[in-house]
C-alpha cells in the first residue's frame, strides 16, 4: 500500500510514464489505484513520431501491469519520508 | 479502478468517465482499437462498440472494422479518450483500402524477418 498512498500524493504533478512496450507518455497525474492502474491528463507522447497514433489522445487510462518507470518531478520525492514509511510498513505499523 | 459513486469518477480512475466515449485501446501485440466504450470491470476488461483496428505502416494507414469486441483486460496496455477535437492523424497520412495495408503490412514484416535474419548470421562478427 505504500506506492499507492505514494502516488496518490504525487496526483496533479507532471510525471512521464514509460510502459513496458517502450512507449513514454508525460502527463498530469489524475488519479491512481491499488493496482497503481495510472490515469494521465494532458498527455504527449515522448516519440510523437513513432507513435503517431496518440496524437489525439489527451486524456488516458494506463494499465498498472504495463508500467516500467514512472519518472517523477525532482522535487516529488521526499526520501526521508519513503525512508521512514518503508520502515513502519515493514515493521507491520 | 474502484466502483466509485457517480460524483467521484472523474476523480478516480475509474473507467467510468470514459463510458460511451470514443477511445482508442493500445493492446500488448501493439495492435490499435478504436471503438465507444460500453461497459469494463475492475480488471479494464472492455467491451467496445462498432470497434476498429487501425493499422499503420510507414505514412498509410487502414480502419479495419470488427463490430462488437469483448477485449480481455490483461491484453490492454493504455486506453485513450481520443479528442474529437483534434487530427487523428499526421495531415501527411494516407488512408488506402483494407488490401492494401495487408500488403505494406506483410512487406514490412517480411523485412524485419530479414533483418532479424541477417542480424543473426553477422553476430560472430561481434557489432555492437
Amino acid at each position: 500500500m505504500l506506492f499507492f498512498s505514494y502516488f496518490k500524493d504525487l496526483v496533479g504533478q507532471e510525471v512521464t510514464v514509460e510502459l513496458k512496450n517502450d512507449l513514454a507518455i508525460r502527463g498530469t497525474l489524475h488519479s491512481v489505484d491499488q493496482y497503481l492502474n495510472i490515469k494521465l491528463e494532458n498527455t504527449r507522447v515522448v516519440d510523437q513520431d513513432k507513435y503517431p497514433h496518440m496524437l489525439s489522445v489527451r486524456n488516458c487510462f494506463i494499465r498498472g501491469s504495463v508500467v516500467r518507470y514512472v519518472q517523477l518531478p525532482p522535487d516529488g520525492v521526499d526520501v526521508d519520508l519513503l525512508h521512514d514509511a518503508a520502515r513502519r510498513e515493514a515493521r507491520g505499523g | 479502478m474502484s466502483w466509485a459513486g457517480p460524483e467521484d469518477i472523474y476523480l478516480s480512475t475509474s473507467l467510468a468517465s470514459y463510458l460511451d466515449r470514443k477511445l482508442l485501446v493500445l493492446l500488448r501485440d501493439g495492435r490499435k482499437l478504436m471503438g465507444t466504450l460500453r461497459s469494463f470491470d475492475q480488471f479494464a476488461n472492455a467491451v467496445l462498440e462498432g470497434a476498429c483496428e487501425r493499422v499503420i505502416v510507414g505514412e498509410q494507414y487502414c480502419d479495419i472494422p470488427l463490430g462488437l469486441y469483448v477485449i480481455r483486460g490483461e491484453n490492454v496496455v493504455l486506453i485513450g479518450e481520443l479528442d474529437t477535437e483534434r487530427e487523428e492523424l499526421p495531415p501527411n497520412m494516407i488512408r488506402v483500402s483494407e488490401a492494401e495495408i495487408k500488403r505494406a503490412q506483410k512487406v514490412e514484416r517480411e523485412a524485419s524477418e530479414l533483418r532479424g535474419t541477417m542480424r543473426k548470421r553477422m553476430e560472430f562478427l561481434d557489432f555492437d
